[in-house]
């Protein structure tokens, strides 16, 4: 009897060995979809941009429900995927359980760390990005209140909205900063409804700067703002050109670029697991700089926030990580 | 003379629905430029093709069989319970809880205490409309649907605050080691049969097979059973032969409560091994049309639920295989097959029996 289960074992084992020769990467776009001009399109963009740049084929799947992170997962990987890329955290404990069963197929987790032998993490430095906004968004206010919108109540979401508020601060130690978050569950990544609602009572508070870090709701916030004729700080992906005039930048949060770096570490045998760090000094995280924001970003603002910048990766400026003990100083 | 023959009624017009439903579906899909024969095979290979895809298949379908018999016995009472959704949710928070209490030694001491945690949960949340609607003649579809909401909300305050484990998903911690199913790849295991080890089908799948059996003896078996057919056939009629209606009401929905939480020792206990939000994934509603489809019969429901299974199934390989067909196209496939076995029932059923009627006056 355990002679089968070993045989068996080691069939799977072999099937899976075979499929990893003729590789292809895959990546599993998480709720909300691919196109929700934030955090999974970003990884979709990294995707595309490789296959545009360097040839070849990807394996792609959209999750449809909560439930189904297992059954992708597994479904991935057997199909021969190699390495396979989650994103988001709330693919942690599932990871967690499947990458012992597949030895021969690397991972990589986006805003998450799993400690498994054949597991990439890949962890983004939000708090430096959010601070440059936080500078920028103190500097365009004229009301000296600001305002940010959460998706789903995490630290990782108070990651950016500490970071934000310590820049904000940082600018104007008097200005005041109102923080929502849309939910606590994951369906607040796609809410836009909930999420202009919160941005227009924030406006009726005097905000006049508003940062979204909500995924897939942070549309709702952008047009909202947009609508009331204030400024909005797009997440994620560049959110510049959803409402020209009215977005003042974006928070870049480079998951392309990380999906673009694991796909040519498979490509190229390169993939190392363990924990990477993308922050400011790796462009991992960043502010959006094009033609749809250049006239709001006065010559000023640019040097301040390249300046700040410069600190933050020199060590000069220290901005406190909230997911390091549960608190903000400057909240 | 407009009746159907028994046999029509149970296997020609559902497999009329389901053809008309696959057509629609295939011209969806001719639509997008896919080729909708190659899109069939995809989902039948998918969900029957190989080990994998019958223990996924016969995963949902367990899900199916315990949502559907609920919602069929009601339904013999002329109780028409949708609240399957959150009866089953709650289920599964009573099995969570009885495997997250106590450090199961074995599963076979741990699935019994699981099978009467969540058949408690589900049917006290099944009892409160049942008594609104037995007392207070609360109407039952009303009571059952917003309970559903509540569940929801229910369920995320105590995942979010109360059951969360450190991390930041909101879910349980994970059950102990004792309390884990053997999957079907275990169990065939033992008589030398392969199976795909990671498919989640697991033994609650033979707990489902026993409740179809266990419905069947108690609708037309038993005393009580032909007091609930009763009153569902007329209600003054069974209070004149001395059938209490509060008491049938509230024991009906009690039983049908508590099938939609068995759900959960198949899909909280058998396959996630700890509460995450949506452990339901709309099963409570599927089992409305699996009921409708199997016309409340447990044979038909197990048929149905097998049917929806394999259709879950399939078109999750089917977003996996062919890109160009999205979730959200998936969906409309699902949604035209219970939209046409279940709603437009009677669309197929009219022109069906002129047809029989017809064939009988020229024979007669």
């Amino acid at each position: 009897m355990t002679m089968m289960n070993t045989l068996l074992g080691a069939a799977a084992a072999l099937a899976v060995t075979a499929g990893a020769a003729l590789a292809e990467p895959g990546l599993i776009i998480d709720l909300g979809g691919k196109f929700d001009k934030s955090f999974n399109e970003s990884a979709y963009t990294g995707a595309q941009r490789y296959i545009s740049e360097k040839g070849g084929a990807y394996k792609e799947t959209e999750l449809q429900s909560e439930a189904q992170r297992e059954q992708s997962m597994r479904r991935m990987a057997e199909s021969g995927a190699n390495p396979v890329i989650t994103i988001g955290f709330m693919n942690i404990s599932t990871l967690d359980k499947i990458a012992p069963d597949y030895p021969e197929v690397n991972f990589a987790i986006i805003d998450g760390v799993v400690d498994q032998p054949n597991v990439k993490s890949v962890v983004f430095e939000e708090h430096q990005g959010s601070f440059l906004v936080g500078v920028l968004a103190a500097m365009a206010s004229k009301t000296g209140t600001v305002s940010f919108v959460g998706g789903m109540d995490v630290p990782l979401i108070s990651k950016f909205a500490c970071g934000y508020a310590q820049g904000v601060k940082a600018v104007n130690p008097e200005a005041q900063v109102i923080v929502n978050m849309i939910g606590t569950t994951p369906a607040a990544w796609n809410d836009p409804v909930k999420g202009a609602e919160l941005t227009r009572a924030q406006i009726a508070q005097g905000s006049d700067v508003i940062y979204s870090a909500a995924g897939g709701s942070g549309v709702g916030v952008l047009q909202a703002a947009a609508d009331e004729g204030v400024y909005s700080i797009g997440v994620d992906s560049n959110q510049n050109y959803l409402h020209p005039g009215s977005v003042l930048t974006s928070m870049l949060k480079r998951v392309d670029n990380a999906v673009f770096q694991i796909f040519e570490e498979g490509e190229t045998d390169s993939f190392t697991p363990g924990i990477q760090v993308m922050g400011l000094a790796n462009q991992g995280v960043d502010w959006a700089l094009d033609e749809y924001n250049e006239e709001l970003i006065s010559a000023e603002m640019k040097a301040t926030v390249e300046a700040t910048k410069q600190k933050i990766i020199e060590g000069e400026i220290e901005v406190h990580d909230y997911s390091t003990d549960g608190a903000c100083p400057a909240l | 003379m407009q009746k159907l023959p028994a046999w029509a009624d149970v296997v020609l017009l559902p497999l009329i629905n389901l053809a008309l439903a696959f057509l629609v579906s295939g011209l969806v899909i001719l639509y997008i430029g896919e080729n909708p024969l190659q899109a069939l095979k995809v989902m039948v290979n998918g969900a029957m093709g190989s080990t994998r895809g019958w223990g996924y298949t016969l995963f949902f379908a367990t899900n199916f069989i315990f949502t559907g018999l609920a919602v069929a016995v009601a339904y013999h009472a002329s109780l028409f319970n949708i609240g399957g959704e959150g009866q089953a949710a709650l289920g599964g928070l009573g099995v969570a809880l009885v495997c997250l209490a106590v450090d199961w030694p074995f599963w076979w001491m741990a699935l019994p205490a699981a099978i009467i945690g969540g058949a408690v949960f589900g049917a006290a949340w099944a009892a409160i409309p049942a008594w609104l609607n037995a007392r207070r003649g609360s109407h039952i579809v009303i009571t059952t649907i917003m309970f559903n909401f509540i569940a929801s909300a229910l369920m995320v305050y105590l995942l979010v605050n109360i059951l969360k484990a450190p991390g930041m998903a909101p879910e349980s911690a994970g059950f102990p080691e004792g309390s884990h199913l053997p999957t079907a790849y275990d169990v065939l295991g033992l008589f030398g049969i392969p199976f795909n080890r990671f498919a989640p089908l697991n033994v609650a799948f033979l707990v489902a097979l026993a409740a179809c059996w266990g419905v069947w003896i108690l609708i037309w078996r038993t005393r009580l059973g032909y007091e609930i057919r009763a009153f569902g056939k007329s209600e003054p009629a069974a209070v004149y032969a001395g059938i209490s209606p509060v008491r049938i009401i509230m024991v009906t929905m009690l039983i049908s409560g508590a099938l939609a939480g068995l759900m959960g020792i198949n899909a909280v206990m058998g396959e996630a091994e700890r509460l995450t939000l949506d452990a339901v994934q709309g099963a409570g509603f599927v089992g409305i049309a699996v009921a409708l489809m199997g016309r409340n019969h447990p044979v038909g429901v197990l048929l149905a639920a097998i049917l929806f299974g394999a259709l879950y199934q399939g078109g999750i390989e089917l977003e996996f295989e062919i890109p160009a067909i999205s979730r959200e196209m998936i969906l409309v496939i699902q949604a035209l097959v219970i939209l046409f076995t279940g709603a437009l029932d009677g669309m197929v059923r009219t022109p069906l029996e002129r047809v029989f009627a017809s064939l009988r006056k020229g024979a007669a």
